[in-house]
């Protein structure tokens, strides 16, 4: 419980500045007065004005040259020094899905039958889970909460980290369809011992099982109402026949991503977005020709082949920013929910090799948010979009300097507390330890 | 009387050599026969170094009477005029499973009679029960394939087990058995697979080398107490089996060196069957003077048409496919015994022309035949029998028409035990050549040629060519072609070899008849225009490792230590302007300098001069920090064979120090991370795991050469949910509970006290007085844990909650005896004032949890707590990923609970010396520490610091511009073999496509065949 006097103490004491005593909460102007604010377009504002009411973004401005009338808001918060980000947003994770990866009963993100379009993985999030705290205490604020494995694996939705309900915490709701694209390569064996990966028996099999599925359910959404028996599973590919939706196609060496590719023209897909996309940065202008933007797989993660750059998972962001292809970052892998909190660290390395650090940090809000079409309500700090906000101590790329001392969602204050503290406490007590 | 050698070819194969007497009654008259044969005229080749140009064989009865120049024909023999032939000594595979049933892990009746019931030992894959010569049946095809490619002796095993029994050396013959054989028992066998047996122990290598080494000290305690202990069938033929001389299935360059280090503490010089690579280290074969069994079973070439596919197959591979043909000649170079054997090769045809290739990439044609009979005779003491053509000796030989070695030598007959075998017809004449041949006032042009045996050719007309099919037997030639392409013209003719004609008739599609008649004009030049184009062998350089960011050895060989032999060998560095995190205390210099000679810091001042010596390297690190090595306390990079060996819920016997595998790629991924020194442990699938080894990522070096020298000695324990089987379907191994593991301690501890004291009261009794009772039987297992009793070896135990972690200490104080390390320890933080009292170091994850139910309370802040509690707290991987970041990892120690930027740091290097005992030598700079260093280009806490220059021993072992070059060198080296591989398939060379294989990444929950 120390933990949460201590952020209280922040807070009541930045409060004390400002003539008014309320607790910050929507429906209250809040100022955000002082921070570096880094924009998530690449801009950054030394000293900057941040202004929320309501849960919109009213305003953002360098402090230079404006004169604030101080008493017009419910709320400031100054934090001369500190560091203001938008939102952080991790895309692709089954956190919210999973509690315990080896406690079959705690996993709730892989459905058997192959093709499942229609199920739905927002009904699913649990707003409740234990990891979540341990997340948005590292400024990750959204999630996009993803179904995983056979051929078509359901529709994704994109939610808060922090929420009563899945309805309460959802931003967008099925804001596309995951497919496992058919892998021309097959791995074999386990990963302790494998075997010669080779070709993919059943690539053609499964190539030739998604494209009939497609078209079918294309036909199908074609059709005036009523010319078909219901099929709820052709229904749930209306959106991305139409272009309200997106299709994710996982896909990581060359050849799948341009199979996967040609696989979303053929059928007509107003937006497909690639997911993976390890070998992304060997096929840069064909991506780009075709607008193809990558949800990059975890970077922190071993080159796939003994010959490869060693920092070659490092490097491909910077790879990729070069080529100016469009990609976020996400962490699916080993441990993914936990790990999720460890998304602005991916981030960091990223700066390490090469890419700049507002580019870095946009590859985890807006390029994130653009890519899953929810630039309009986040990903930066700008006029009109939610005010879902970070304050860090200090940069929020880096381990050494992140610390995330306030964040807002919907404008409203996110509590910063996990049992992980709470543990912590409780032992340093139990210890004496300061 | 001289026969024509015609007849002898029609008669087949000759019925020779019965016994003089037979225990088989006949039916009927019985037929002895005892013909004695005399080969005239040929090139005898009496062994590898004595050739006969014109000389006489003379055999009788199976048995050599004579082979010389003039040897004397005795009176009834049967002559034959061999006129310029060659006869060669039959080739003898001594690594063969030739006639013995096929092994097979589905097979519904065991091969091994040790899986049976009755008084065998524990372990089924300990077959030394296991007889070749009691299952041991003719099989005509195999004998012919082998006989067609010159093999006609072969000692024959079963290849199932670690211990496999004895192999026969028989003829590869078509007598009877009861005739064939020449040794019953002529070698013992091994190996570091268990085969058929169901037993899940050993279930690794590093599990089958322990086995195999318990196993001989098993049998030796047998043999000398015999009468008072057990009787043991498997002890009692491993005892027998003691006598014969000793084969071992290496199959791999470090398995060689990891038999021939068995052999070395049993005083076993084992002949070692090797697995084609050991050209890739072949200073640390040849250091181990064995004798050699070598495969020619080269890599099949690669299909790396698409550029994206290609990407599949390493630079090990493309460089081994490469290479693999060089094998033999590296081996004769460096002086090494070597036999060949035609085990391994998909297709028992390709022995003879792979030989060929072997001699093509510089192996010498003596070495070769010698390789081929006398080294395989030697190495089993049958040089008198087999393996040479001299009187005396068996009868086995094969007739060619030239040098076997080269490209179109024919194997005509092979005689074996005497006996006949007739291939192909020795008088057939060559009828290859340029033809003139008339069809209806019509002239063709016709060419044959290809092998003398299986000759081929072409047909013109006017100005159209086609191609003609042709078979030749008995002086009868077939012709066909296709005139059109529906259309086949059939010739059938007879040849007359003193006008070289051919003459005879043949039809049309259309069901006519013509004659036709063909005359020799000229000889066909196109063969010899082909062997003259002598192929010009150039391949590249071996990589030390084998691997991509392996390095070819210094062309100029010089190099004052193993240390020194495949890196850039400075005898001093000095870096200049670093930010110094020296670990002795919080200093943290800025703008010193560090000198480092002979391995050592030497000194650390501002403003040191530069060095003036010949091999001296100044490094300009302003702006970087310099900090000590980073120690991996817990890592499972650089092994082979599995990590765990889980059967039971103690393997203390097994030791991670003999399947260090120094080519794992990750070892230079981690360099590149700043890590240098790394405890490479057991799994955590049992209680009592194995014991661990410390290395230095000393790449480029061979396993031993990467061992931390004189480290102290550890062992993995593991509580929880691993070792209670949790997250598997419900087992029977004890424990599968926290209950039952404190029990598995409670009981190995108890037993290892009662073995230290029973070897101690054996070792106080009189000498005379030893033979009545029975001595102490030495166990491994026990060895291992009455080391940790005597304070000689230290546990690293994986832990995951406070109720375990609290259990093990009580068991430690009750059996006195110290818990060194909890490893993982991520609830460590509840029971940290116990650890303290303990003594016992922590090393953690820095915030991994959720990923099983004991892991649900672990917290980031466990690093902060036990620091301030005043344990001694590392950070460490257990994950070849994670590894090459842990200075990121012991950052986040400053994150969660605010431990200082020094401190941090620490988490990473000394502690992890610390704990491993290690850090009076590493772990901090400090003048006088072993120069153990990584330069940063950040601030090493920071997610923006990159490993700029990784040191050990004061050797630069990463450099981030090396690296660059490295990258530059893998794509040229790639391109070279590429383009190679390219011409081999236009040139119509049969190609694959690359397999991808990956090196597995091993972690602590990782159990081999099980996921």
């Amino acid at each position: 419980m120390r933990k949460n006097i201590f952020i209280l103490f922040v807070f009541v004491s930045i409060i004390a500045f400002s003539q008014n005593n309320t607790a910050t909460k929507a429906g209250k102007r809040v100022l955000l007065m002082n921070g570096v604010a880094h924009i998530g377009n690449g801009q950054v504002i030394e000293n900057s004005y941040i202004v929320f009411y309501n849960g919109k973004i009213e305003m953002v401005a360098d402090a230079k040259g404006i004169k604030l009338d101080l008493k017009s808001y419910d709320t400031i918060l100054e934090i001369e020094g500190k560091h203001v980000y938008p939102a952080i947003i991790s895309p692709n994770t089954i956190l919210g899905l999973q509690e315990a990866e080896a406690v079959r009963p705690s996993s709730d993100f892989s459905e058997v039958g192959g093709i499942n379009p229609n199920v739905r993985s927002l009904i699913a999030y649990n707003t409740d889970s234990k990891i979540l705290p341990t997340v948005k205490t590292n400024g990750v604020l959204y999630t996009q909460c993803t179904p995983r494995n056979g051929l078509i694996c359901g529709s994704s939705s994109i939610l808060a980290t922090e929420g009563w309900n899945w309805e309460d915490a959802v931003l967008r709701a099925d804001d596309g369809i995951h497919v496992n694209f058919p892998r021309s390569i097959q791995k074999n064996g386990w990963w302790a011992e494998p075997e010669p990966s080779g070709k993919n028996t059943k690539f053609d099999e499964e190539l030739i099982a998604l494209n009939s599925f497609f078209e079918e359910a294309s036909s199908y959404c074609k059709s005036p109402a009523g010319a078909f028996e219901n099929n709820v599973r052709f229904e749930a590919m209306r959106g991305v026949f139409n272009g309200n939706q997106n299709l994710y196609l996982h896909a990581n060496t060359a050849k799948d991503i341009v199979l996967a590719v040609n696989f979303s023209k053929k059928h007509n897909i107003k937006k497909p977005v690639v997911v993976g996309g390890k070998d992304a940065w060997k096929i840069t202008s064909f991506l780009r020709e075709n607008k193809i933007p990558i949800m990059l797989n975890r970077i922190h993660d071993l080159p796939e082949l003994s010959d490869d750059d060693v920092d070659i998972t490092f490097r491909t962001p910077a790879l990729l920013a070069k080529d100016s292809v469009l990609y976020c970052l996400q962490m699916e892998g080993d441990m993914e929910a936990m790990q999720s909190r460890n998304l602005p660290f991916l981030a960091g390395t990223s700066v390490a090799y090469g890419v700049s650090k507002e580019q870095a940090l946009q590859s985890i809000t807006l390029n994130a948010a653009k890519i899953l079409g929810i630039d309009d309500k986040v990903g930066s700090l700008e006029m009109n979009k939610i005010a879902s906000i970070v304050v860090s101590e200090g940069d929020l790329l880096d381990i050494r300097t992140n610390k995330v001392i306030a964040a807002f969602i919907n404008g409203k204050p996110v509590d910063l507390v996990n049992d992980q503290q709470r543990l912590y406490e409780k032992y340093k007590t139990k210890y004496g330890l300061k | 009387m001289v026969f024509r050698l015609k007849f002898l070819f029609v008669l087949g194969i000759i019925a020779a050599n019965s016994l003089a007497q037979t225990t088989f009654p006949t039916n009927g008259a019985p037929n002895p026969v005892h013909t004695i044969y005399a080969f005239t005229n040929a090139v005898i080749h009496i062994d590898h170094e004595t050739t006969i140009t014109n000389g006489t064989l003379v055999f009788q009865d199976g048995k050599i009477l004579a082979a010389a120049e003039k040897a004397v024909v005795p009176t009834g023999a049967m002559v034959y005029d061999l006129k310029g032939k060659h006869i060669y000594p039959s080739f003898i595979d001594i690594y063969s499973n030739y006639g013995l049933p096929e092994v097979s892990k589905d097979a519904k009746t065991p091969p091994a009679p040790s899986q049976n019931k009755g008084a065998y030992g524990w372990n089924p894959s300990i077959k030394a029960d296991v007889e070749a010569y009691k299952t041991f049946t003719h099989n005509k095809e195999k004998a012919d394939e082998l006989r067609k490619c010159g093999i006609g002796v072969v000692l024959t095993s079963n290849k199932d087990g670690i211990v496999r029994g004895s192999g026969s050396l028989v003829h590869v013959s078509n007598q009877k058995e009861n005739e064939s054989f020449i040794k019953d028992k002529a070698a013992g066998f091994y190996s570091f697979t268990k085969g058929t047996s169901p037993e899940p122990y050993p279930g690794s290598l590093t599990g089958a080398i322990a086995l195999l080494r318990q196993t001989y000290y098993d049998a030796k305690w047998y043999k000398e107490n015999s009468s008072k202990t057990e009787y043991n069938i498997s002890l009692e033929a491993f005892n027998q089996l003691q006598a014969l001389p000793a084969i071992f299935e290496a199959n791999d360059k470090y398995n060689v060196s990891r038999a021939a280090k068995i052999g070395s503490e049993f005083g076993i010089k084992y002949i070692i069957k090797g697995g084609g690579n050991e050209y890739q280290r072949i200073s640390d074969i040849q250091e181990l003077y064995s004798k050699f069994i070598i495969p020619v079973n080269y890599p099949e070439a690669l299909d790396v048409e698409d550029p994206f596919d290609a990407e599949q197959a390493s630079l090990a591979e493309l460089k081994h496919w490469e290479m693999a043909p060089g094998n033999a000649a590296a081996m004769e170079k460096n002086f090494v015994q070597f036999c060949f054997t035609s085990a391994d090769l998909k297709e028992r045809s390709q022995f003879l022309p792979n030989i060929r290739k072997a001699i093509k990439y510089g192996l010498s044609e003596k070495t070769a035949l010698k390789a081929l009979t006398n080294n395989p005779a030697t190495f089993i003491n049958a040089q008198s029998l087999v393996g040479a053509l001299r009187t005396g000796m068996y009868a086995d030989f094969f007739i060619s028409n030239k040098n076997i070695f080269e490209e179109d030598a024919v194997i005509y007959q092979h005689w074996v035990n005497g006996q006949g075998n007739i291939y192909d017809d020795i008088n057939a004449p060559d009828i290859r050549g340029n033809y003139q041949m008339d069809i209806a006032n019509k002239n063709y042009k016709v060419t044959i040629n290809g092998e003398q045996n299986k000759p081929g050719g072409t047909v013109k007309v006017d100005t159209t060519k086609y191609k003609l099919n042709i078979n030749f037997k008995n002086n009868l030639a077939t012709f066909s072609f296709d005139y059109d392409s529906t259309k086949t013209a059939r010739l059938s003719g007879n040849y007359d070899q003193n006008k070289k004609t051919i003459e005879g008739k043949g039809q049309w599609a259309d069901g006519n008849w013509f004659e036709f008649k063909m005359s020799f004009v000229s000889a066909d030049t196109s063969k010899t225009k082909a062997a003259d184009k002598k192929e010009k062998i150039n391949i590249g350089k071996v990589y030390y490792p084998f691997s991509a960011y392996g390095e070819p050895l210094p062309d100029d060989g010089v190099f004052k230590t193993a240390m020194q032999k495949f890196k850039n060998r400075y005898d001093a560095i000095l870096i200049k302007n670093a930010t110094v995190w020296t670990n002795e205390g919080d200093s943290v210099l800025k703008d010193h300098d560090v000198y480092i000679t002979e391995g050592k810091i030497v000194r650390i001042a501002p403003n040191i001069d530069a060095p003036k010596l010949a091999f001296a390297k100044t490094i300009d690190a302003e702006g970087k920090h310099l900090t000590a090595g980073i120690i991996d306390e817990h890592s499972h990079i650089g092994l082979s064979g599995g990590v765990n060996e889980w059967a039971q819920a103690s393997s203390a016997e097994v030791r991670m120090g003999d399947v260090v595998n120094p080519e794992d790629i990750n070892i230079y991924r981690q360099l590149a991370g700043g890590v240098t020194t790394a405890q490479l442990l057991h799994g955590s699938a049992n209680p009592v795991g194995g014991q661990s080894q410390i290395i230095k990522l000393r790449w480029g070096l061979n396993a031993e050469e990467m061992k931390y020298q004189n480290a102290p000695g550890f062992i993995k324990f593991a509580l929880g949910e691993n070792v209670k089987q949790g997250n598997s379907p419900p087992g029977n191994r004890f424990p599968q509970t926290r209950m039952g593991v404190e029990q598995v301690y409670i009981d190995i501890f108890t037993r290892a006290k009662n073995y230290k004291k029973t070897l101690d009261d054996f070792s106080k009794i009189p000498p005379k007085q030893k033979g009545t009772v029975i001595a102490p039987r030495k166990d491994l297992e026990l060895d291992a844990i009455a080391e940790i009793l005597d304070g000689k070896r230290n546990i690293t135990c994986h832990s995951y909650v406070q109720s375990e972690i609290n259990m093990l200490m009580h068991v430690a104080d009750s059996m006195k005896f110290k818990v060194n390390t909890f490893t993982h320890i991520l609830e460590g933080y509840k029971v940290a004032d116990k650890m303290k009292a303990h003594g016992v170091s922590a090393s953690t994850f820095a915030d991994w949890w959720a990923y099983k139910l004991e892991v649900m309370e672990a917290i980031p802040y466990n690093s902060a707590i036990l620091t301030k509690m005043g344990v001694n707290t590392c950070i460490n991987s257990d994950d070849a990923e994670m590894g090459r970041r842990l200075n990121q990892e012991a950052a986040k120690g400053i994150k969660y609970g605010g431990l200082t930027e020094t401190e941090a740091l620490k988490l990473a290097t000394l502690n992890p010396a610390k704990a491993l005992h290690i850090d009076d030598k590493v772990g901090s700079i400090k003048v006088g520490k072993i120069a153990d260093l990584v330069l940063w280009t950040d601030n090493p806490l920071s997610i923006y610091a990159k490993a700029d220059k990784t040191i050990i021993d004061g050797q630069i072992y990463f450099d981030r511009e090396e690296d660059a070059k490295l990258r530059e060198e893998i794509k040229k080296e790639r391109a070279r073999i590429i383009n190679k591989l390219i011409a081999e398939k236009n040139k119509g060379g049969k190609v694959v496509k690359p397999s991808g294989r990956r090196r597995g990444l091993d972690h602590c929950d990782t159990i081999e065949g099980e996921e």
